[in-house]
């Protein structure tokens, strides 16, 4: 039986250092898309930590959060994207 | 066990791929090679990581614990999420970026400039190009 607290706190403290990554291209990406994109690999990359973090510590409430996290992020790419195009809503 | 390897199988692979995304999108040269790297990779990633996450839930219910199969069926929600939603949003985001003008790394010519029937009216009028678009 393997030690579900231990390895899956390491699987998020990996998946922050995955998110640092991103955070540098957020940072220093050079034109808005590259902001973008970096943005939403974070998102992706924290709902999956919070799946993680809910089998760590047995909660499921930790995971609803991640679907409704999931949702909301899923809405504001798409108004990013909507806006980085310009024209008329 | 067989049953704790697979897991740890499991999130290896996750892992493996969640850090390639961040390491790819450092590394590439291209907004449309980042989303290459920063969609497809979390995807895939997160497939792993979430279905080791179902696997322990329904070991753990299997074992009569009735806690691991909301987890398992929770996460599983989850991951169906992330599958309808991850590649819409990269969709969007590689049109956003093609129409507001970021061209690919060396590229020379635009062959993915916009159909011919909307190339009349497309940049010097703004309001015809969501009529246009309604219809698709």
């Amino acid at each position: 039986m393997i030690d579900v607290y231990t390895t899956y706190l390491t699987v998020v403290i990996a998946l922050a250092l995955c998110v640092i990554l991103a955070l540098v291209r957020v940072i220093r990406g050079p034109t808005a898309p590259d902001r973008v994109v970096g943005v939403d690999t974070i998102n992706t990359i924290v709902i999956v930590g919070m799946v993680a973090f809910g089998m760590a510590f047995r909660e499921v409430i930790y995971i609803d959060v991640a679907i409704v996290y999931a949702l909301l992020s899923f809405v504001s790419t798409l108004f990013l994207a909507k806006y980085l195009e310009g024209g008329e809503f | 066990m067989i049953f704790d390897y697979l897991i740890y199988v499991f999130l290896g692979i996750g892992l493996f791929f969640n850090v390639l995304a961040g390491v790819g999108l450092l590394r590439f040269p291209d907004v449309y090679t980042r989303l290459h790297a920063g969609t497809k990779c979390t995807t895939f990633g997160s497939i792993f990581l979430i279905g080791s996450v179902i696997l322990i839930g329904l070991k753990l219910w299997w074992e009569k614990d009735t806690n691991g199969s909301v987890l398992a069926l929770h996460s599983a929600l989850a991951l169906v999420a992330i599958l309808l939603t991850n590649p819409v949003g990269a969709h969007a985001i590689a049109r956003a970026a093609h129409r507001s003008g970021v061209k690919p790394v060396r590229a020379i010519a635009d062959h993915l400039a916009e159909s011919p029937p909307l190339q009349t009216g497309e940049k010097t009028d703004k309001k015809q190009q969501p009529q246009e678009e309604g219809g698709k």
